[in-house]
């Protein structure tokens, strides 16, 4: 065969040949490498494999990426981003191309999981999975508290010391899941599903002890993430220690630090509940004391007015019963807060002995209050001053004034209404003019 | 859910004592509130004894069916300390 410049060539390759030929020495060469590029002309074919460009300033490189490796990666892959790629070269000989055939993808300065920790919690943020508005309160006294943990790790021992130290009496129901490692998340899914489905369960404590952010992922995965939205049971989520945060801490309704924090949102201490009703009980009841003593002073107050000398022996019988029952009152009253204070396993007798005594004594006290009131109110010129009458008094008020003959020009006055009184300057005293001259002016 | 009915009835309790205080209250209104803030401690000490001790652990079967058991915790405690003896050991 002859050409052109005269030169025999030695060797002829057909295309074939020198594309193995290419495809052996590159193959060889390159059996593994590490390159780092920018992702671009990103493409997921629908069987899943997935096709990109890596790009440096000056080059560009074609990589495929089958589906049984993009499964492994947990981030989002996508153009523009800086990744690290590990691989090897191949040569696609129908094509005559070389391409980079990638089995681990790397963001460049982070690690994967770092990455698709972030790019899920900015997704779930937008969509607004952990708005304050979405989060559920706790109840106050939870009766079944549903535990979606390892029923063999560290989280389900702490959890259960923690609850039963502070309320004895709790019922705790654990659905078992595994934690980590291939299944954990869709197991952890079922449990959140399942403990709130059932209508009885008034709080979901979910999580797991520390571990490596390898360990806890399960919880940074979206399947938990959407669970935990859409559980209608109020969740705490305690996964790790104080410094692990993971998305499913963003979505429960509440984040506890670490298991035995969950375990102590769950519930007050039982002493602490009861100190709070026994403080409000104690309130009411010096209330109703001061209360009672109050009306009792006010009674006496007037009671011991001029206005009652005459009725003054009836006044002194109606004192010395207000003053019995008052006693009796005190003393049962009394009696209870010192048991109040004293026994506090025996609350149930005290609060029987309150209702019966301090009610059957209240309700008699009630009676016969009202008696006396009525009684009072019949006698009482107060009544009367209620309306808007005053009365008149002189000698510094000292004496009632009845009559007009009493009034002196110049002289000082004392006049008082039901309540408030003023002292006045006497400037004219007409001692015929009849008061209905001045009623029918002031109806004009 | 009784859990909701113990919370309100603790606001209440609450309310009245708040009431109580502020005064202004007619002999009739003072001690009805008396009487029922009474009952209502009365009540929410009930309800804190009602609730029973159970921890019990779900398990599912071959067919996929649950059913519950009582759980008991590992006794962690004393597994770990004898560990720790071993592990003092010199050889």
């Amino acid at each position: 065969m002859k050409v052109k410049n005269g030169i025999y060539p030695e060797k002829v390759y057909t295309v074939s040949e020198i594309t193995r030929l290419v495809k052996q020495a590159l193959e060889s060469t390159f059996p593994l490498i590490w390159i780092e590029g920018e992702m671009s002309n990103f493409f997921r074919h629908h069987s899943g494999h997935l096709y990109f460009t890596l790009k440096d300033e000056a080059s560009q490189l074609r990589t495929v990426m089958f589906r049984s490796e993009v499964k492994q990666v947990p981030f989002e892959m996508k153009d523009g981003l800086q990744v690290i790629c590990r691989g090897h070269l191949n040569v696609y000989e129908p094509r005559g191309e070389y391409q980079l055939v990638v089995e681990v993808v790397e963001p460049k300065g982070k690690g994967a999981l770092q990455l698709a920790f972030e790019q899920l919690r900015e997704k779930l943020k937008k969509e607004g999975l952990f708005d304050t508005k979405f989060k559920k309160k706790l109840p106050l006294l939870p009766k079944k508290v549903g535990v979606v943990t390892s029923p063999s790790g560290a989280a389900i021992v702490d959890i259960i010391r923690t609850l039963e130290r502070r309320f004895a009496r709790l019922h705790i129901l654990i659905y078992p899941v595994k934690v980590q490692g291939e299944g954990a998340a869709d197991e952890i899914v079922e449990g959140i599903d399942y403990l709130g489905s059932l209508a009885d369960i008034d709080v979901i404590i979910m999580g797991r002890g520390g571990g490596s952010i390898e360990d806890l992922w399960a919880f940074n995965e979206e399947k938990v993430a959407r669970a935990i939205f859409n559980c209608s049971v109020p969740i705490i989520s305690a996964v790790g220690h104080e410094i692990d945060f993971t998305i499913a801490d963003f979505v429960a309704d509440v984040r506890a630090s670490t298991p035995s924090v969950a375990a102590e949102m769950v519930i007050e201490k039982e002493q602490s509940f009861l100190e709070r009703i026994g403080t409000f009980e104690k309130q009411i009841i010096s209330q109703e004391k001061y209360f009672l003593q109050e009306l009792k002073s006010e009674v006496l107050s007037l009671a011991h007015h001029k206005i009652f000398q005459n009725f003054k022996i009836k006044l002194l019988n109606l004192e010395q019963k207000i003053d019995e029952l008052e006693t009796k009152a005190w003393n049962t009253i009394q009696k209870e807060q010192q048991k109040i204070g004293e026994n506090k396993s025996s609350v149930i007798l005290m609060e029987e002995k309150i209702k019966n005594n301090v009610k059957r004594m209240l309700q008699n006290f009630q009676g016969q209050w009202e008696k006396l009131a009525a009684e009072l109110h019949n006698l009482s010129p107060l009544n009367i001053l209620k309306k808007g009458y005053t009365l008149c008094w002189r000698d510094e008020g000292q004496r009632l004034v009845r009559q007009i003959k009493e009034v002196h020009i110049e002289s000082e006055m004392i006049v008082s209404f039901f309540k408030g009184e003023f002292t006045c300057l006497v400037k004219n005293v007409d001692s015929n003019k009849l008061i209905k001259s001045r009623l029918s002016k002031e109806e004009r | 859910m009784r859990d909701l009915s113990f919370e309100k009835a603790l606001a209440e309790l609450e309310k009245i004592v708040e009431k109580l205080e502020g005064g202004d209250l007619s002999l009739n209104e003072s001690l009805a509130l008396f009487e029922k803030g009474v009952k209502l401690a009365r009540y929410l000490r009930e309800e804190l004894q009602k609730a029973e001790k159970k921890v019990e652990i779900l398990l599912k079967d071959e067919k996929g069916e649950t059913r519950k058991e009582l759980f008991e915790l590992p006794q962690e405690e004393e597994s770990s300390a004898s560990e720790k003896d071993e592990d003092d050991l010199p050889f």
